[in-house]
């Protein structure tokens, strides 16, 4: 009886925290807020795009510097079934990915190194900051001179510009952990490791996510402003070579892939941190 | 304390499940008050602390707030040691933290990222149960707090309420022999809390444990314990150990209205007011002195 009575009053509190959120009329309100919040976000789109396609057509801007969408497609097109786009966009996705993937291989280890021993942390954290605020663009010249204009100089500024916000972001998670959280498991006879596996990682990783994805963002956009200063593939070399050569449409065909490749980037990353973190409570939808 | 007391506090030492004897506990204190420089005193957190708590007892520590108390369940936690005097469990001292311990905080301490089934498992893991043996412990102590059914919740799904029985759960699974709870129920409003606590007493009595609770709340101090042990403002002493005569809580009804509860909590309330308003001079003394002078923690005591 003390049993079933005291379900019922843990069922109540429950009800009490999940009231008005239930009923039927839910689903279909849930559908109208998606169909809105998808229109919300393509109605501006669409209406940039079609901005793109009449402005030049109608004589609002030059139509040489500045062609149609259609155009533009057009030559995307023609760049995709000649075969070059895919070149570039590999050359290009290769620097990015090997740089960012070699910055997660190295800076998460160090970071949660360097966060654990708090002493290290605080005598490095300056340094580190310094490096955060010095643009990656502004040393590629170093990287140049030392490491020529091959695959390596590039590989190495992306690794760069991922390293620190990974670092820095991982070193700040594992120094928040919930203090209480590293308590309860410690009177629990936890030992140091199993501490910092069991309860540290798991509770920094939130954190972490959120170096992965500003390095994610760094990584293409660093590699193309390389690109375009010494390379002979890629697509920031694309860009930048249509450009010298008059050759407009590609030129904007090359940016639009970029941009295209940076959003499925973020949509990747974005989709495993959700897989990762869904014992969050919001992801502002 | 007259030879007898002494006797009889001897007495109470030997059979003891936790015995507490002579332990003092001062720390250098950082005091961070946005507006102040940091204050280095050293702050003598407990003093000269005797207690014996029997086996299977549920014995309640009341004292105003900052009195130490919480100081004092860090060290029967085993998570920090006493600068002198010496902590006993069954007639042996406690060199560290372990699980014949379990603790439930105020602020509940789940692991975010488990379940509630797997919160309730972590302890079991760490007491090195196989797996499969886990899950089936697991949920026995999530009936037991009356959870069934929200296993696979996180914690973020759950009330303030649902959360601390599951911290509950946890902390009973791995089969402690005795159980500390910090303020545990401060956090919740006032219905959930007083559902808790009988719940809490239900608990007790189906599984015996030695509980340890720590509260500022007089009417639950009353309520739960079979003894009351009242602490002094800072340092905190034991400054007296009321015994509770109720028999059966759980069946009595409205405990709460009867006179004989009114008056244990009119005696502890006595205890305690002239020390509660000393700490609330400590506190404000503590503000206004510069750093580097050294608080009178002996003001007069202002009846509240």
């Amino acid at each position: 009886m003390a049993k079933s009575s005291s379900e019922v009053l843990a069922r109540y509190e429950v009800e009490k925290k999940r009231a008005g959120s239930q009923p039927a009329g839910i689903l279909l309100r849930a559908a109208a807020a998606k169909v809105q919040q998808w229109f919300r976000n393509l109605i501006v789109i669409a209406a940039f795009l079609a901005l793109w396609e009449i402005a030049p057509r109608s004589g609002l801007v030059d139509i040489t510097f500045f062609p149609p969408l259609s155009t533009v497609l057009k030559a995307w097109w023609h760049l995709l079934l000649s075969g070059d786009l895919a070149a570039h966009a590999e050359a290009s996705l290769s620097r990015s990915l090997g740089g960012f993937l070699l910055a997660l291989v190295i800076s998460i280890p160090i970071g949660l190194a360097i966060g654990w021993w708090k002493p290290v942390a605080a005598y490095l954290n300056p340094l580190l900051e310094v490096m955060r605020n010095t643009a990656p663009l502004a040393i590629l010249p170093v990287f140049i001179l030392l490491l020529g204009l091959g695959e390596t100089s590039k590989i190495s500024i992306v690794f760069y510009a991922c390293f620190f916000p990974l670092l820095l972001n991982t070193i700040s998670g594992v120094k928040n952990v919930d203090p209480l959280l590293i308590k309860s498991a410690k009177s629990m006879g936890l030992s140091s490791i199993a501490l910092f596996r069991k309860v540290i990682i798991p509770a920094a990783v939130p954190t972490i996510f959120i170096g992965i994805r500003q390095s994610g963002a760094a990584s293409i956009l660093v590699l193309v402003a390389a690109e375009m200063v010494g390379a002979k593939s890629g697509l920031g070399y694309l860009i930048q070579y249509t450009q010298f050569s008059f050759q407009i449409p590609e030129m904007y065909a090359g940016i639009i892939s970029i941009s295209v490749i940076g959003l499925i980037l973020n949509y990747v990353i974005l989709t495993i941190e959700r897989k990762l973190t869904a014992w969050k409570q919001t992801y502002g939808d | 304390m007259t030879t007898e007391a002494k006797e009889t506090l001897e007495a109470n030492l030997a059979i003891a499940k936790i015995s507490l004897q002579h332990v003092r506990k001062s720390f250098r204190i950082k005091r961070n008050l946005t507006h102040l420089k940091e204050d280095h005193q050293p702050v003598s957190a407990l003093q000269d602390i005797n207690l014996g708590v029997k086996p299977g007892e549920f014995m309640v520590i009341v004292g105003p707030s900052g009195c130490g108390k919480s100081t004092l369940l860090d060290l029967l936690a085993g998570l920090t040691k006493p600068n002198s005097g010496q902590i006993l469990i069954d007639g042996k001292p406690i060199t560290g933290p372990n699980l014949d311990r379990g603790i439930v905080f105020q602020q509940y301490a789940l692991f975010p990222w488990k379940t509630a089934l797997a919160n309730v498992e972590f302890g079991l893991e760490a007491k090195g149960v196989p797996r499969k043996q886990r899950g089936e412990i697991a949920r026995k102590y999530i009936h037991l707090v009356g959870l069934a059914g929200f296993e696979h919740r996180y914690p973020h799904e759950l009330s303030g309420g649902m959360k601390q029985r599951i911290a509950i759960a946890r902390s009973l699974a791995y089969d402690p022999e005795v159980l500390l709870m910090d303020e545990p129920f401060a956090a919740l409003d006032a219905q959930t809390r007083e559902t808790l606590q009988s719940e809490l007493l239900r608990i007790w009595e189906a599984t015996k444990k030695t509980i340890i609770f720590i509260t500022h709340g007089i009417e639950e101090a009353v309520y739960l314990g079979q003894r009351v042990a009242v602490m002094t403002s800072r340092p905190g002493r034991i400054k007296e150990i009321i015994e509770v005569p109720f028999e059966s809580r759980t069946t009595e009804e409205d405990l709460r209205s009867n006179p004989e509860f009114v008056r244990i909590r009119h005696q502890i309330w006595d205890l305690l007011k002239d020390e509660v308003s000393r700490a609330q001079e400590q506190e404000k003394s503590k503000s206004l002195t510069a750093p580097g002078k050294k608080t009178a923690g002996k003001g007069a005591g202002i009846d509240g």
